[in-house]
């Protein structure tokens, strides 16, 4: 786990971002939160289709549970309305708890699978739960660290 | 050789684009215009102030101490309700970055093809079949994206606001899918409470006229029962109360009664005003989950959604400032930035956030850590490397970075 996380911040130092793409949401269910498992083709040679897919599918299914309608939901809302919502400020919501959890599989994954083939990705929620955002940062070979001079030339183009 | 960086921390919310006021470091969120909205407190206030006053020792003591104890409970939760409308984020969602606005112009221009000058563009709208129903998703301008289905631009607070369901000046916000069963509960609570005051202030009256009634007939004065107005010097807040409420009963009521009718729908204020699933052309409201029950529940029991414009976040910005002077002039943000929440650092050349990407650090400002490291090796003093701030789309950033 630590030699995983120190080829992760070795990509971060070394390579130089390249480009990046943008995962859409699928509303074709409606407004729950989904994203497009459609595969980029800008990651065609970067990353394997089922690992995309894979993730995709359960950060789908980690929203799926955040905005279920059932038991759990209403008690929860029951609850906050009769203490007139004064409960939020010490309890955490339902939706923040499975937002936690996303985040920590989303390092998770960063971890082990995207940083050692040179991609990154951003949780949805800091992009305002619009788009999947992937970095894809400079092929330095695998996440090994690359000499500084090779990387100072392509400063202009990280801009 | 004179220029001094200087980094400082500021919170998020000083930086985001639109025509928010916010206060409290960022922990609450309005419109700008919150004239309307003082109004509301102070008519809530000051008639439940009289109500207090007036009608509660009288009451209590010869009805019931529990009226005055429920009224309090009421008027609590009105105001609870109102202020959690009103300080707190409807649902805005933040504008794209730039990189996200070029992903998107490029998609539209590849859809579109080439067009011949002179020729309009054709209009950016994106097509998707939710439930069986063709949903026209509108493209921002301002915000540049593609506007999710049931989200709306609210020219007033310029912002996107997600389930728009319009922008209300009594409570000085928007009211969109985060705070619109606050709003729902705050007008039937006011409700509630406007009905129970009237009422008691008319029982009161009663009482008061009844037991007058008694005692001149026992002091064989005996007159027509009419409403004298001794009543109303004894208690001349009374009027003030009945008056505001009878003119208040008749707006609040009808709206409570519009809102229940829209929940049980399924629909927002907006698409009932623009007519989207008014029934022409089978249309219909794909939202909806054809059951009145499940649509309330959904709207009021739903899940509690949280604010995806992080408001309170750090970030960082810098400015070259001439040491010289002894005031930053160049940067017009520094006047504008909440002193207490600012960490001014000199330095000679730029690092921003920590080399090694913690959990705080912002996800947009990992990218500038990996350019910011290979700078840091050669520092160069006449031109300081011109700092890549994380950009959150506000149009202020770029122009400093221009300036240096």
């Amino acid at each position: 786990m630590a030699t995983e996380f120190h080829n992760l911040q070795e990509l971060r130092h070394s390579a130089s971002l390249e480009t990046k793409v943008f995962i859409q949401r699928d509303y074709t269910e409606g407004t729950v939160c989904r994203f497009q498992t459609k595969f980029p083709s800008e990651l065609d040679n970067r990353i394997e289709r089922t690992l995309l897919e894979e993730t995709v599918k359960t950060l789908n299914s980690y929203y799926v549970e955040a905005e279920k309608i059932g038991g759990q939901s209403y008690l929860e809302g029951c609850l906050a309305c009769a203490t007139a919502y004064i409960i939020f400020l010490c309890m955490e919501t339902r939706y923040e708890k499975v937002l936690r959890k996303i985040s920590g599989y989303i390092q998770e994954q960063n971890e082990k699978i995207y940083a050692p083939r040179g991609l990154l990705l951003t949780d949805p929620i800091e992009r305002g739960m619009r788009v999947l955002e992937i970095s894809i940062f400079e092929d330095q070979g695998s996440g090994t660290s690359s000499p500084s001079s090779s990387s100072m030339s392509s400063t202009g183009s990280a801009r | 050789m004179s220029a001094v960086m200087i980094t400082r921390k500021v919170r998020k919310w000083e930086k985001l684009p639109g025509k928010n006021t916010f206060c409290c470091d960022g922990r609450v969120m309005m419109a700008r215009q919150k004239g309307v909205f003082y109004l509301t407190l102070f008519l809530i206030v000051g008639t439940c102030a009289l109500f207090f006053a007036f009608e509660c020792p009288y009451l209590a003591v010869h009805l019931s101490p529990a009226i005055p104890v429920f009224a309090v409970l009421l008027f609590l939760f009105v105001i609870a309700m109102l202020l959690r409308t009103s300080f707190s984020d409807p649902g805005v969602l933040p504008r794209a970055l730039p990189e996200e606005a070029m992903f998107i112009e490029m998609e539209i221009e590849a859809a579109n093809g080439n067009v011949p000058t002179g020729q309009r563009a054709p209009p950016r709208i994106r097509n998707v079949q939710i439930n069986n129903q063709i949903v026209k998703l509108k493209y921002c301008y301002t915000c540049k994206i593609f506007r999710p289905p049931r989200a709306s631009h609210c020219s007033i607070c310029d912002n996107c606001v997600d389930r728009f369901d319009h922008h209300c000046p009594w409570v000085g916000n928007c009211v969109g899918k985060r705070n619109y069963r606050y709003f729902y509960l705050f007008t039937l609570s006011l409700s509630m409470l406007t009905i129970y005051i009237f009422t008691f202030d008319i029982v009161h009256m009663v009482m008061r006229e009844f037991l007058l009634f008694l005692i001149r007939r026992d002091t064989q004065a005996y007159y027509a029962c009419t409403l004298e107005l001794s009543t109303l010097k004894e208690t001349p807040g009374t009027v003030l109360e009945v008056l505001v409420c009878f003119f208040t009963l008749w707006s609040v009521v009808g709206l409570t009664g519009f809102h229940t009718y829209l929940i049980s729908l399924n629909q927002t204020t907006n698409e009932d005003i623009k007519g989207s699933w008014s029934g022409k052309n089978r249309v219909q409201n794909p939202y909806s989950h054809k059951n009145i029950i499940k649509n309330c529940c959904e709207v009021l029991c739903g899940p509690t959604y949280p604010s995806v414009l992080d408001r309170r976040g750090l970030m960082q910005e810098d400015s070259t400032v001439s040491a010289a002077s002894a005031a930053p002039s160049s940067s017009s943000s520094i006047s504008n930035a909440v002193p207490q929440t600012t960490n001014v650092v000199l330095r000679l050349q730029k690092t921003t956030a920590p080399l090694i990407p913690n959990e705080h650090t912002p996800d947009d400002a990992k990218p500038s850590i990996a350019a910011s490291a290979e700078k840091s090796p050669s520092p160069r003093e006449e031109h300081p490397p011109a700092p890549k701030v994380p950009p959150l789309a506000s149009p202020e950033t770029d122009v400093e970075d221009k300036t240096h």
